[in-house]
């Protein structure tokens, strides 16, 4: 018996040693494009065409981001990234909890009707709504500034949906304890629901910037003046004209990516928490 | 409790609705019937005038080859990249829901793809599968495998586009499927257990049943989003070689804003795709409903 149970012992530890192995070596193999990136942002074009290829470069060559950055105005379009990531994001934060907030406590005609039909917005697909969104801007004559980038993005129904759920989950007392007092439903939200909303906030923050500052094809369709290119529409550019300059494309990839990763890596449980919600929302 | 009445804060909600109704009503509903309006319109984008042409765009696009070709290759990428993301992000969330030192830094760098700009990933995928200095021709080198020029060569383009598209979204799959796993009761395995069931038979008999309507809405939800592929599509190949990976998007892209700027003929395009998303999302709805009838 005593045997039995020891040979069971190691057949578990082996088995957990190899799910070790197994989980690393993939989680390995699935950041490796980022490590090759960084790696060749720092290499010099003599160590970038080799064969086979060299892992580590001799000496560390940060003139790559510099060169970088003097081929193509990539601060400028950092500045353009910033501005309409953190518009967006900051108007997002108000519309939806504005809505929200009217779709989970305020009682009037209509509302289940008009919630479902924020729903069934949900499901159609960007594409259906490009042309004529690029019909209705251009009318306004907003093509190729960046309001073109920031205004339809002003609203949404997943960050309106998110914020009605968790609102939802709000004790009422609360509230009837600050009405007591005297304060306006517009009080009520600002002082008692925007404060006890901080994670279900911070989710929706997170998400609506990393959706617009990665956003590619809206800024591709709108935007033409050099100095209004979003840091992704840049990259693109970049692309077309330094075809394989490895050094200076991996540079700029880098710029690109880093804040991203970093906000992700700090704030990585809102990213995980918004992407459950949005998988529970049938 | 208060009284209820059915109005009583119509004024209130109109006012905390109007910003998000307004954006609303202009970028998504008016735009939804106006790109119908459009398909049945011969509308150039110079000059913001049509003319009604009835099914003449609609006719035209099922008598244009590339039509069909773009709507193959948009298959090819969705079945090539929905049923490998699955079993990759299945295997790694069961991975992670065993006994694992460092989860949540494994979870972080296997979610690290999703977060990153299509734009630059696709640019390091570029540099990856270059022909002669790609680290992935090496590795199939070290293996025996003779080089391929990936994103040169029509007939490994597609690979190469499906094997980056595995990469860059497996990860949102892999925490849906990890919540799946998360809300199988414990208690399952146990009994399991007790009847001296195997970790191969406890998985096909408990896992996979109880996981199957979270499988159900990851396909769907897949098949949706690789059916709009375009970023990683119009850096890494730029439909090339040859077309062979020119997808629905980038084909309506193609007709509305690069080159003639055929509004309406992309539009009817675009509702052709419109159509083919909505009949997916009500086959997961009518299974859904089957599935809590039964």
């Amino acid at each position: 018996m005593q045997k039995k149970d020891k040979k069971y012992k190691y057949l578990n530890i082996s088995k957990s040693v190899v799910i070790h192995i197994l989980m690393y070596s993939l989680a390995i193999l699935t950041i490796m494009p980022f490590i090759w990136m960084i790696l060749t942002s720092v290499k010099d074009m003599s160590e970038i065409f080799v064969y086979p290829p060299q892992w580590f470069p001799k000496e560390i060559k940060f003139q790559n981001y510099i060169d970088a950055f003097n081929a193509a105005p990539f601060g400028t379009f950092y500045m353009n990234s910033l501005i309409v990531a953190v518009s967006v994001t900051l108007g997002q934060l108000i519309t939806c909890s504005m809505a929200a907030y009217a779709f989970a406590r305020l009682e009037f005609k209509g509302r289940d009707i008009i919630f479902y039909i924020f729903l069934g917005t949900m499901m159609i697909p960007a594409n259906v709504t490009m042309i004529p969104t690029y019909i209705v801007l251009s009318t306004f004559g907003l093509i190729d500034s960046l309001y073109s980038l920031i205004i339809p993005g002003l609203a949404s129904a997943f960050g309106t949906f998110l914020l009605r759920q968790f609102f939802m989950t709000i004790p009422k007392e609360l509230e009837e304890a600050a009405y007591i007092d005297g304060a306006s439903k517009w009080q009520v939200l600002m002082r008692v629901i925007i404060p006890l909303s901080k994670p279900a906030l911070a989710t929706l923050a997170i998400f609506t910037f990393m959706g617009v500052f990665n956003d590619f094809i809206w800024a591709l369709i709108c935007i033409n003046s050099e100095e209004l290119k979003t840091v992704q529409l840049g990259l693109a550019t970049f692309r077309d004209k330094y075809l394989t300059q490895w050094d200076l494309l991996m540079a700029g990839s880098v710029t690109a990516t880093l804040p991203i990763l970093i906000i992700f890596f700090v704030a990585q449980k809102y990213f995980i928490q918004g992407i459950t919600l949005s998988g529970l929302k049938e | 409790m208060a009284i209820y009445k059915k109005n009583k804060d119509g004024l209130a909600a109109a006012g905390f609705l109007t910003p998000t109704l307004i954006i609303f009503g202009t970028f998504i509903l008016f735009p939804v019937f106006f790109s119908f309006y459009l398909s049945f319109q011969n509308w150039n984008a110079f000059s913001w005038s049509g003319t009604f042409v009835g099914f003449d765009n609609y006719t035209r696009m099922v008598q244009t080859k590339e039509f069909w070709d773009v709507l193959k290759n948009t298959l090819i990428y969705t079945i090539g990249t929905v049923p490998l993301n699955m079993i990759v992000s299945l295997m790694i969330a069961y991975g992670l829901n065993q006994k694992l030192k460092g989860k949540k830094f494994l979870r972080t760098l296997f979610f690290a793809p999703v977060v990153v700009s299509p734009v630059a990933a696709a640019l390091i995928w570029r540099w990856l599968y270059d022909p002669n200095f790609g680290l992935i021709n090496y590795s199939l080198g070290a293996v025996g495998i003779d080089a391929i020029n990936w994103l040169n060569d029509p007939s490994a383009a597609m690979f190469a586009l499906i094997g980056m598209g595995v990469w860059k979204t497996f990860g949102t799959n892999m925490v849906l499927f990890a919540a799946g796993l998360n809300a199988i009761p414990e208690s399952y395995y146990e009994a399991a257990t007790i009847d001296g069931a195997g970790a191969w038979s406890k998985f096909w008999n408990i896992t996979i049943p109880l996981l199957s309507p979270t499988t159900f809405f990851i396909m769907v939800m897949s098949m949706i989003g690789s059916f709009q592929v375009f970023d990683i599509v119009y850096v890494l190949t730029s439909g090339g070689p040859l077309g062979s990976t020119k997808v629905l998007v980038f084909y309506i892209y193609e007709y509305a804003f690069k080159f003639t700027g055929e509004m309406g003929y992309a539009s009817a395009v675009s509702y052709t795709l419109f159509a083919l998303l909505f009949i997916l999302t009500m086959v997961q709805v009518k299974f859904l409903k089957n599935k809590t009838a039964a």
